[in-house]
């Protein structure tokens, strides 16, 4: 076929594309990823029966804010590298930023506390669990960000793979959070980035694999 | 672009057609060492534009986005032969150089009607009807007895199948 014919069946009778496709693709693909993690989350887990307790805690809220904003950085990055030609730019330094703030008032926490009560401070009393579970509700979700991955033009593959993994595991720490007890800083800054790196790694090696076009 | 995104079918022909010539000249720069090439790459970039149209952002330059997509391209290319290479043998590689050399300009050495033919016929017939013979998506579902949206569905589905088949049968 020579490429004039290509061209003429390319451009024929073709339907418009729907405004705002990419960004309703990731909504789609979120939503779809979220519901899959919470039903994970209620047959596997149970909603902290403290839970109402630690909403007046501003700690909790602090927990919250660092996942959630973790998850809308890195879906924002995730938009920008589905899109070719596009520089991550700012995005970039916007999705690290949580756990930069995370990792300082870690560090505050440390310094401040009775050198016998560092280490029960990064342990809590569910270290041993946390990153798995983090990992494991982060699957479903991980599963729906490659997928709107895979329909969209990503061209740093092992990238996109790795944010769209990072993405699943910071909505999936969110959504554990409902669950967990912990809320000391240097427990976040260890156990919960563990549990959001272990997907991003996933993702990364899945990228190069899972998103070629 | 944007008028082509939303459905003016003349503005999106002289699109590509425009768009073709730039990335004749990219690849060929590119390509040097292998013009057999080259068409087939500007025929793979075209059709990965087309799939990809949905990525475009109205509000960014279009040329840079060509440009990311021609590049992948390029690279995704460069890594297959890189790899075919390192598995094949020198003779392999002499007579594609004699095979290769009576190329029309316009060309591709791999031709797409041929891989068209390999679609399954959901896909390959609503392409036929709506893309060759120019049949509306109406025209088409009624002779192929299939639904309007499954000609679509056929149609999007077809053009992916075959720049997938373009990238993974080299």
């Amino acid at each position: 076929m020579k490429t004039a014919a290509l061209i003429d069946l390319l451009s024929r009778a073709e339907n418009p594309v729907a405004r705002h496709a990419l960004l309703r693709r990731f909504a789609t693909a979120v939503s779809l990823g979220a519901a899959g993690a919470l039903l994970l989350f209620f047959i596997r887990l149970r909603v902290n029966p403290g839970l109402a307790d630690m909403l007046v805690m501003p700690a909790f809220w602090i927990k919250v804010g660092f996942t959630m904003s973790t998850f809308v950085a890195a879906l924002a990055v995730a938009t920008r590298l589905a899109r070719p030609g596009v520089a991550v730019g700012r995005a970039g330094l916007w999705m690290c930023a949580p756990i930069l703030v995370v990792w300082m008032l870690m560090t505050m926490a440390l310094v401040q506390a009775d050198p016998a009560a560092r280490l029960p401070l990064v342990m809590g009393t569910t270290s041993r669990t946390c990153p798995m579970n983090i990992a494991i509700l982060s699957l479903p979700i991980m599963v729906a960000t490659i997928w709107a991955l895979r329909g969209l033009a990503p061209t740093k593959l092992r990238a996109a793979g790795g944010v769209a993994g990072l993405c699943a595991g910071a909505l999936g720490a969110a959504i554990y959070g409902l669950h967990c007890p912990e809320l000391e800083a240097p427990f976040l800054g260890v156990w919960y980035v563990i549990g959001m790196t272990l997907p991003a790694m996933l993702g990364a090696w899945l990228g190069p694999r899972m998103l070629r076009w | 672009m944007a008028q082509a995104m939303a459905g003016d079918e003349p503005a999106y022909c002289s699109l590509l057609v425009e768009l073709s010539q730039h990335l004749r000249a990219f690849c060929r720069r590119r390509l040097a060492h292998m013009p057999a090439e080259v068409e087939d790459l500007v025929q793979e970039t075209l059709l990965a534009i087309h799939n990809q149209r949905h990525t475009y952002d109205p509000g960014r330059p279009f040329t840079a986005w060509a440009h990311a997509i021609a590049r992948y391209k390029l690279v995704d290319l460069l890594r297959r032969r890189s790899r075919r290479e390192m598995l094949t043998d020198g003779l392999d590689h002499e007579s594609e150089l004699l095979g290769d050399t009576d190329l029309d300009a316009s060309e591709a050495a791999r031709d797409l009607g041929l891989l068209l033919q390999t679609l399954p016929d959901r896909q390959r017939l609503p392409i036929v009807h709506v893309k060759i013979d120019g049949l509306s998506v109406a025209e088409a579902a009624a002779r192929t007895g299939m639904s309007v949206s499954a000609v679509k569905v056929g149609i999007h589905r077809g053009l992916r199948a075959l720049a997938a088949r373009l990238s993974n049968d080299r």
